[in-house]
């Protein structure tokens, strides 16, 4: 399975990079606002995969359960946003976002509560500033908590066994004083990548000026 | 100057975050906490609120939704909405409601403006 069916010109996959790299920024730079330590982010990858493929991308690396928290978006383009951590990292994470003040057992009671808000901080801001650079505007759903395999998480139930062609953005984050790593990622379906490469077109226009 | 300020999320990690920050501001402010926008209303109409901080992304309402109520029902209530969207539009329809706006994560720096836009507001109200 290849991305032959569509693709990113250099430029556009230049914006579309520079325009997550602010967008997952913004959310790092809200990530260590909760926590109060330092976020680190790689630079993002962009590829046009099967699903199947970005479930393996997730799961060549991580071989223990994860855990994610997941929005779907929609609007000028639509797709699923995702926060994904491994499970043992779920813990550490609520007990650095509660600022170390809850008792062992209230960390256990809030643990997938405080996912969900988590995950809505860091999600809604990187989508929403990515909205904001486009000029188009995104709804955003209820953050929901799940738990599975990397393949699990990038299946869409019911739906062409994971075949189907995504464009899967993912950046790596860690907090190295806390043990806690993890990833962001989105996937969006062929027409919403049309749609965008529409959108990529005009904010280069509008970057770049008439005379680029 | 006795002032109660109700922190509606439905997210109690988020309440929780909110209440610090409202505390290092006006510790002296009485909170309250609704988890939904229909706990928010009931709480409106069975006892003093003078100030409202509401989450935008909540199930049922949305936080927008529930502030044209309470515009209509407590036309001088200073209210803000809290979130990480902060895409232009809901910053515009809040503004247009009349209600503050405060990103979320919520912290005193991020709180302080409104607080004390609030607090003035209701000082004048009252005298």
């Amino acid at each position: 399975m290849t991305g032959e069916s569509i693709t990113l010109a250099e430029l556009e996959r230049d914006a579309l990079t520079e325009i997550v790299n602010i967008g997952v920024s913004r959310a790092a730079s809200n990530l260590r606002k909760m926590i109060g330590d330092q976020v680190f982010l790689s630079v993002p990858s962009i590829e046009v995969v099967s699903q199947r493929r970005a479930a393996r991308l997730i799961s060549e690396r991580e071989v223990s359960e994860l855990i994610a928290v997941r929005q779907d978006f929609n609007g000028a383009f639509e797709g699923r946003a995702l926060l994904i951590f491994p499970e043992t990292n779920s813990l550490e994470l609520v007990r650095a976002v509660t600022g170390n003040e809850l008792s062992p057992q209230e960390i256990i009671d809030i643990e997938t509560e405080a996912l969900a808000e988590t995950g809505n901080v860091i999600l809604n801001s990187c989508l929403a500033t990515m909205a904001n650079m486009l000029k188009r505007s995104l709804t955003m759903s209820i953050p929901e908590v799940v738990r599975g395999t990397g393949a699990s998480l990038f299946e869409v139930e019911g739906h062409g066994g994971g075949e189907g062609l995504v464009l899967f953005l993912y950046i790596d984050f860690a907090v190295r004083t806390r043990d806690i790593r993890g990833y962001i990622a989105m996937i969006m379906d062929l027409p919403s990548l049309t749609t965008l490469k529409e959108l990529l077109g005009d904010f280069i226009a509008r970057v770049v000026g008439d005379d680029g | 100057m006795s002032v109660t300020v109700m922190i509606v999320d439905d997210s109690k990690l988020a309440r929780i975050v909110a209440s610090k920050a409202v505390a290092e501001l006006q510790p002296e402010w009485t909170k309250v906490e609704a988890g939904s926008a229909a706990e928010a209303l009931e709480l409106v109409a069975a006892q003093q609120v003078d100030v409202a901080l509401i989450d935008f992304n909540m199930r049922e309402k949305d936080g927008l939704e529930l502030a044209a109520e309470l515009r209509v029902m407590r036309p001088e209530m200073p209210f803000a909405i809290i979130t990480a969207n902060i895409q232009d539009e809901i910053v515009k329809r809040a503004r247009e409601i009349g209600a503050g706006f405060v990103p979320k994560p919520v912290t005193a720096d991020g709180l302080e403006a409104f607080l004390s836009g609030a607090a003035l507001s209701l000082r004048s109200q009252r005298a």
